[in-house]
């Protein structure tokens, strides 16, 4: 707790949406009745309306919270000649995870450091079950002192828990970013990431695809990775960081290698594996060196050997016997453990392997905490989730099942205005200049805008953990790791109880 | 060990504009005809390439549009909004769900894999099948990499009785009844689906298809006429109780009985006419099948085909599903100790190729795929066939080349589906995969036993 004050947060700067019209849930129309009498401009909350130069117009559609206004413009319009309706463009985006109402909250929460005032679901999503149907239980006056600063409530993670000469690491917010490579994503996607977590006191993974020269000023929050294809590794490169990951498997392609499609293989990018332009690339799988938790161990202690000050995170997916995995990884000598689950993101991924292959990560957590504290080595690793976290409250879910702090990706990816289109894999990849290495497309992203917005939404992210530690009377994450009985499972609820 | 088993795909267009989930509204009222109007910059291309199919009424733009929303966004006078196609929505049922039905064009179009970025967009779970995780292998267990072809995965499975042991005479030779094991390189069997606007042409496609691929066609015997007389090694006809028997030839090497009362007569009687094929029995999949199984075998069947519903639901229970009776079946006939010697062959409402998979690790040696091999031909769905009214993409018209392309392509990319599967979980055999529920993770138990003991609501609580 003492730690809190050392860093200091940024500060929250308003990032409007790259494009000309971002997209909400309403749309209101003026009709030429409109006599400009500023009505709406004076009630309106949100900012919708604005008058200028003697006339009225609705600036900001996206901005509406529809009937979850206090005192609707329309009703109030002294002429009639506002009209509201759902906007279909909404109700086009989104799926079951990520949500229509999900995806307008993470942006707002990008945009303004806050998360949506009302209209907008923003605590889960519609896939009807694990974390949807999760809730978080606050018991009645157990509030931490109203009065108590935020400062005070201590939300960071210490990630080295063994007690050895490697370096003592602490991350200031309770996630770091998940591996994206360069090649699956730009460079200054790349780069906001860095940036936003050094910001915030923590960690990025570079992701297998090298670890290109621009990162040099973010060496400590970068975590470097070795995968199978061994990408862009070099004896240099871990030397250079506090954290390498070793990337055994990703929870959206579990048992399946990684894969980048030739287009995405620029001259840049080639130049960073080491590889041919134009031609697709395999990080195989297996890592056909590790058949067990012996083989395991050497690649361990080859980090340890290169840079003996290196944590060493491993991260793997989840099968059934995901338990034995992470006791094996503890005893060859990882300080975290990091499971990803099967619903996580990718660049790219056969479609039957992300519904399919591996258990979500709402059953892994729980059972790996369990196996570990059974074990009695618990308290001497760290244990990350990743896969399909996708907003604070999903992540106190986690905590609260057992985990010590999470991994993030699409997330991060939403806040630079992904709109889960699906396609970062085809042709000159993403469409919106995020997941591409098009020269071209790579131009839309500003890395001083990408940084502020992901700046904002976790520090949005941060101050509803916050809020919620302190309405669990909490003085620290910490002391939610494991408590399951602050969750709630809406289908296993006892009947004659509400 | 055998030559790789390959299917070749090859591009197949469509021959009917498909239905997308959404589409786009363009108005140009209030247009201000920019310099550089968002249309231009599609990354796509597709308001360049754009035109419209005056037969179908369909704009082609539906079709190109990648959902990247840039000219939404970008329209200075918010001239252009994407919206849901009603259409879409509308297609299949519950079951046969749009997405299945779209996922299954675009195999049947490209005989690729679907492949896509981000997370998996579903449903937590879904019904049946989908309900069930696939298991995978890392640092205690390794995979197999069927795909990039470095490991051999065989998806062959045997359809007929093997002995559990083998009796020789003094001279070496085998004793008693000889092998007869019928080899199929999938473990997928079509079979002609109870509706459709099917025309002598599709079923010579699908025949085509299943001689192509080394596997079989089951249909009624009826059927076999015409061009269909040419592909009999490649058929199973199947008859009812109500229907004559018939020798159709001794080219025939499967022939399926359906069962009712009188099976026993009618197994003897078809055992006279095909003395060389194997003779599989059809039963309605229920919880009681395993029972019935049991009287077959010791009557001399060996070749069991259950059928569920086709929403893959217990043929007489609509809540219960096929996998349940499919595992029950297994297993009690793994009890009986005369699980290895008989096949069983399950159908109904099998869409996607994890589904015949999660059908394995069920308990069931192979499938049948019906519906799923008329959507490859564009069927929507829709059903009218039934009612007597015309099809809508006209599937009884397309030439019987077409046909066996599309079914060769989807069967195709259910081919590398299994060897991504069955490589993940470490499993080098089809033949392996059959009743491993070891290698899957079952919603039912998985569910309980992580979030039972989250059920207490206390008193005055607050949620969130």
């Amino acid at each position: 707790m003492s730690n809190t004050n050392k860093h200091e947060l940024p500060e929250i700067v308003p990032t409007r949406s790259r494009f000309r019209n971002p997209i909400g849930k309403y749309r209101l129309s003026r009709s030429n009745e409109c006599i400009s009498c500023g009505k709406c401009v004076e009630i309106c909350p949100y900012g919708v309306h604005v008058l200028k130069r003697g006339t009225v117009y609705i600036k900001n559609h996206y901005l509406c919270v529809g009937d979850d206004c206090p005192e609707p413009c329309h009703q109030a319009c002294p002429v009639r000649a506002l009209s509201i309706k759902r906007n279909p463009t909404f109700d086009a985006l989104g799926d079951y995870r990520w949500t229509a109402d999900l995806l307008v909250s993470t942006w707002h929460m990008a945009e303004f450091g806050c998360v949506p005032p009302k209209g907008l679901e923003y605590k889960l999503g519609a896939s009807g079950g694990g974390f949807d149907k999760l809730r978080l239980m606050f018991r009645k006056n157990q509030s931490t002192d109203v009065n108590d600063e935020d400062y005070n409530i201590d939300v960071g993670v210490e990630l080295n828990r063994r007690d050895d000469n490697a370096h003592r690491v602490r991350i200031e917010v309770p996630f770091y970013g998940g591996g994206m490579s360069y090649g699956s994503v730009s460079i200054s996607t790349m780069l906001s990431r860095m940036r936003a977590a050094k910001a915030l006191g923590t960690f990025c993974c570079t992701g297998e695809g090298g670890y290109p020269d621009e990162l040099k000023p973010y060496d400590d929050n970068v975590i470097t990775q070795v995968a199978t294809g061994l990408f862009g590794v070099r004896e240099e490169t871990i030397q250079r960081v506090k954290i390498v990951e070793f990337k055994y498997a990703q929870g959206a392609k579990p048992g399946l290698g990684g894969h980048l499609l030739g287009d995405k293989v620029t001259p840049g990018v080639a130049r960073m594996r080491e590889a041919v332009v134009g031609y697709p690339l395999f990080s195989p799988f297996p890592f056909h060196s590790v058949y067990s938790v012996e083989d395991h161990k050497k690649h361990v202690d080859w980090i340890k050997a290169m840079n003996p000050k290196a944590l060493v995170s491993v991260k793997v997916s989840t099968p059934t016997d995901v338990d034995m995995v992470a006791i094996g990884s503890y005893y060859a000598g990882a300080h975290i453990i990091h499971l990803d689950g099967s619903y996580g993101g990718t660049g790219a991924a056969p479609e039957i392997a992300k519904k399919n292959i591996a258990m979500p990560i709402e059953y892994a957590i729980p059972k790996v905490h369990q196996f570990l504290t059974k074990e009695g080595v618990r308290d001497k690793i760290t244990v990350i989730a990743s896969g399909g976290i996708r907003s604070p409250h999903d992540l106190l879910k986690v905590i609260a099942m057992g985990a010590d702090g999470i991994c993030t990706g699409t997330a991060d990816m939403v806040a630079l205005e992904c709109v889960r289109c699906h396609k970062c894999e085809s042709g000159r990849g993403c469409a919106r200049g995020i997941a591409t290495t098009d020269p071209e497309l790579m131009k839309m992203i500003d890395i001083e805008w990408g940084t502020q917005r992901i700046i904002n939404m976790f520090l949005a992210w941060r101050k509803e953990i916050v809020r919620m530690l302190k309405k669990l009377g909490m003085k620290s994450l910490k002391e939610l790791v494991g408590r399951t009985d602050c969750l709630v499972h809406l289908d296993y609820i006892k009947d004659g109880k509400k | 060990m055998p030559s790789k088993y390959v299917i070749h795909v090859r591009q197949v267009p469509d021959r009917f504009k498909t239905i997308t989930k959404s589409g786009i509204i363009a108005w140009e009222e209030g247009c201000l005809k920019c310099a550089v109007c968002v249309k231009k910059q599609c990354v796509y291309g597709v308001y360049d390439n754009r035109d419209l199919d005056p037969h179908q009424m369909v704009d082609s733009i539906d079709n190109q549009c990648m959902n990247c929303y840039r000219c939404v966004q970008g329209c200075p006078k918010e001239l252009i909004h994407k919206s849901l196609n009603p259409e879409f929505k509308a297609m299949g049922d519950t079951h046969w769900s749009p997405e299945i039905i779209s996922k299954l064009w675009y195999q049947a179009q490209t005989g690729k894999i679907p492949v896509s970025g981000a997370g998996y967009p579903g449903p937590f779970i879904g019904p049946g099948f989908d309900s069930i995780w696939t298991d995978m292998s890392e640092i205690v267990r390794p995979t197999r990499d069927g795909i990039h072809g470095r490991e051999y995965i065989s998806t062959a499975i045997d359809i007929g009785r093997t002995p559990g042991q083998l009796i020789f005479d003094n001279n070496g030779g085998l004793k008693g009844d000889s092998l007869n094991l019928l080899d199929i390189p999938l473990p997928i069997i079509l079979r002609v689906p109870s509706f459709g606007s099917l025309s002598e042409k599709t079923l010579k496609g699908w025949a085509m298809a299943a001689r192509r691929l080394g596997l079989l066609l089951a249909l009624p015997h009826a059927m076999i006429k015409g061009d269909l007389e040419g592909y009999k090694a490649n058929l199973i006809p199947a008859f009812s109780p109500d229907d004559r028997l018939v020798q159709l030839g001794d080219e025939i090497r499967m022939v399926e009985v359906v069962w009712d009362k009188k099976w026993r007569e009618v197994v003897d009687e078809v055992r006279d006419l095909y003395p060389n094929a194997l003779i599989s029995v059809r039963l309605p999949l229920t919880c009681q099948a395993g029972k019935e199984i049991i009287k077959l075998v010791d009557a001399g069947c060996s070749v069991f085909h259950l059928e569920a519903s086709f929403h893959g639901r217990s043929a007489d229970n609509q809540s219960r599903f096929a996998k349940d009776d499919i595992r029950a079946a297994h297993l009690l006939l793994v009890n009986e100790g005369i699980r290895d010697e008989i096949t069983l062959l399950a159908s109904g409402g099998l869409a996607m190729a994890e589904h015949v998979a999660k059908a394995l690790i069920c308990g069931a040696d192979g499938t049948f795929i019906d519906f799923a091999a008329l959507i490859a031909l564009e069927c929507r769905m829709c059903r009218r066939c039934e009612k007597g009214l015309s099809c809508p993409v006209e599937i009884e018209k397309a030439p019987p080349k077409w046909v066996a392309s599309r079914t060769v392509n989807l069967l195709g990319a259910f081919h590398n589906q299994l060897l991504e599967v069955m490589g993940a979980m470490g499993i080098r055999e089809c033949r392996r995969l059959r009743g491993e529920a070891g290698r899957a993770m079952f919603f039912e138990d998985l569910d309980p036993e992580t979030f039972g003991s989250m059920d207490k609501l206390e008193e005055g609580v607050e949620l969130e």
